[in-house]
């Protein structure tokens, strides 16, 4: 038989398979080159990225949790000019995709940031952060409120050419209504979900484990969490949806598409098995010439309810 | 590197310490004393995590069987505090984990002519051993070995079989001298004014303790630190502590993972 098509496009970008590296758990990418072959994944997504370095927040800032880890690095990175000088170069020598999470306090930060990330041709697509729970000022208002989110989509969709992926928050009463505001601002896709907001306490000091108090919760807990508000955005919206949220295996990510992902994010994963992400493309394949499934788009929304 | 492990063998050395041997890559006898692993305690989700120890020993054996060549091992001792190492404290000889080894950046092994000053608090003698290990015949070693009680003290038979000096103290003094062992440590750098290194790990409060005498005296020390680790590479940035020029305006956090676990003292931001 010949090998199934596991090819998907987002936005103009074209990835050999559906799965992507989540923001903020592969770092640059040149991280994880030791341990994962780049070019057998999709696409790298890298680390959240400001104007200005940032340092993030106090330790301890990240624990374990049942089934999952809170984080609350507070999007600690080295600032768009030391990632054009120090990132980019190696980012130029993978042939794969390489896509930039990004957020600002303010929508001109925002739109600054996608004008010169639209300058640097390794940069293949943008993913907005309109979601991180960890950070005290802006973020959040982005992400929980339609308006905001229109407002900084719509000026970063000015800035740019290139594909524009917004990332949403789960911490929202309607997900749908923020999916919504997106396409409505000329979003080329979204994906979902950036962690949810929980917490740890120590029983013995009766105090927060995090330094933070709250952090975000990610990793096999929040999968179902992540399915169902996937399901519920691909069916309301016409632009492609990525799946995010505890995916372990080709199987989670299959369910993924199933619920109507065109593709997949792969986070806390790469911890605990730095081929993660290389591993599911491989299970995903599998399961298609398992089961005589010439294409994976095939599996795209075919969930039967 | 990543690798399936097999137990060799995992033995309790005092009540609640461990000493676990797993076979490893022929590559890993290049680590660098002070490198750590990452242990995939089980494929399965509890515990999510990998856990991050330091590397006790590494070397080689003649293979068990005839005619093959020789087989390089990995030692890790560990302190059952929680899930993951409860978990390991239950292998045998012939079960399997995932490593991720050799990680992190190592100790400075210094000029020779200094004397060698290693002290480790607890568990936190792990790493010294390979590090000892790799100076003696080098440089002239001594080692300063401190716990709470006689069950934390322990290999001292190891360390006394590298030719290593030892000297040992406990808080409530059921083995040695009583007292802190960073006060014995200090006597003898203060009494001996020839220059040395100081290679420190432990708990925090003993390492804050050795910072401090190797600034009053002006002795170069370098410290192995912990931190909670998520990726162990250098990605996740959970690991942080504070550098040296730490401030809100000037941020210098530093990975433990990465750009340690062991950074020379001066390099951190001790308060
Ligand atoms: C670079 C490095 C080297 C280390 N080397 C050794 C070693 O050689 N031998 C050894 O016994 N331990 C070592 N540790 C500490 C070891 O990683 C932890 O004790 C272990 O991860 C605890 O796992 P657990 O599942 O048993 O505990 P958990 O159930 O996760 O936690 C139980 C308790 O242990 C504490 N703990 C958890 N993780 C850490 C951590 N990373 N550092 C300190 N305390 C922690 C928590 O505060 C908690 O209260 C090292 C840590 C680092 C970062
Ligand atoms: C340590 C850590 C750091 C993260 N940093 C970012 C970030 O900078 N930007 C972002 O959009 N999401 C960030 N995330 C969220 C992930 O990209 C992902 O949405 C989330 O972890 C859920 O996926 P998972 O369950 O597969 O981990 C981070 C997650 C973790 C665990
Ligand atoms: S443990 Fe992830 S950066 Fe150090």
């Amino acid at each position: 038989m010949k090998r199934p098509d596991l090819s998907v496009e987002i936005a103009g970008i074209k990835l050999r398979n559906p799965v992507m590296t989540a923001s903020g758990t592969f770092g640059y990418g040149e991280e994880f080159a030791a341990y994962v072959n780049l070019e057998k994944i999709g696409a790298i997504i890298t680390k959240g990225l400001s104007l200005k370095p940032k340092a993030g927040n106090p330790t301890p800032r990240i624990q374990e949790t049942t089934g999952g880890m809170l984080n609350a690095i507070g999007l600690q990175n080295v600032g768009i000019d030391a990632f054009i000088e120090k990132k980019v170069p190696f980012l130029r020598t993978v042939n794969t995709p390489a896509i930039v999470n990004f957020f600002g306090n303010t929508v001109e930060e925002y739109a600054e940031l996608a004008e010169r990330l639209d300058k640097i041709p390794e940069v293949a697509g943008m993913e907005i952060n309109i979601s991180c729970p960890n950070v005290k000022h802006g973020g959040i208002v982005f992400g929980t409120e339609p308006k905001a989110a229109y407002s900084v989509v719509k000026a970063v969709r000015e800035a740019t050419i290139k594909p524009v992926i917004v990332k949403l928050s789960p911490n929202v009463t309607d997900i749908v209504e923020m999916a919504w505001a997106c396409a409505d601002a000329e979003a080329d896709a979204l994906s979902l979900i950036n962690t949810l907001t929980g917490m740890a306490i120590d029983l013995k000091s009766r105090r927060p484990i995090l330094a933070n108090v709250t952090g975000g919760l990610s990793g096999p807990a929040v999968k179902p969490v992540a399915l169902r508000m996937v399901w519920q955005v691909a069916k309301a919206v016409k632009i492609p949806v990525i799946g995010i949220g505890g995916i372990m295996s080709g199987t989670d990510a299959l369910e993924f598409m199933l619920a109507g992902a065109t593709a997949v994010q792969v986070g806390t994963a790469n911890f605990l098995d730095p081929a993660a992400s290389e591993r599911i493309a491989a299970e995903m394949e599998q399961y298609l010439v398992n089961n005589g499934i010439t294409d994976v788009k095939e599996l795209i929304g075919a969930l039967q309810v | 590197m990543q690798f399936k492990a097999t137990i060799i063998s995992n033995q309790e050395v005092s009540p609640g310490y461990f000493r676990m041997r797993i076979t490893a890559h022929p590559e890993l006898t290049g680590a660098q004393p002070g490198q750590f692993v990452m242990v995939r305690v089980r494929d399965a989700i509890d515990p999510l995590l990998r856990r991050p120890f330091g590397i006790f020993d590494v070397g080689t054996v003649p293979s068990e069987y005839p005619g093959c060549s020789s087989a390089t091992y990995l030692e890790m001792l560990y302190k059952v505090v929680g899930k993951g190492t409860e978990t390991l404290s239950t292998y045998h000889h012939g079960d399997h984990v995932d490593i991720i080894a050799p990680l992190g950046t190592g100790f400075d092994l210094g000029d020779p002519e200094e004397e060698k000053i290693l002290v480790g608090g607890g568990v936190g003698i792990a790493p010294l051993y390979y590090l000892a290990k790799t100076l003696v015949g080098r440089s002239r070693v001594r080692f300063f070995l401190g716990g709470r009680t006689r069950d934390d003290i322990l290999c001292v038979t190891e360390f006394e079989r590298l030719g290593v000096e030892t000297y040992v103290s406990t808080d409530d003094g059921t083995l040695g001298d009583r007292g802190l062992v960073t006060d014995v440590m200090e006597r003898h750098v203060r009494e001996d004014g020839r220059k040395k290194t100081i290679y420190a790990c432990g708990p925090m409060p003993m390492l804050k303790a050795v910072a401090g005498i190797a600034r009053q005296t002006g002795t170069s020390c370098q410290v192995s630190l912990e931190a909670y680790m998520a990726c162990g590479m250098g990605a996740c940035l959970g690991c942080v502590v504070k550098g040296r020029d730490h401030g809100d305006e000037t941020p210098d956090y530093r990975c433990v993972c990465k750009d340690g676990p062991v950074f020379a003292f001066d390099q951190l931001m001790w308060v």
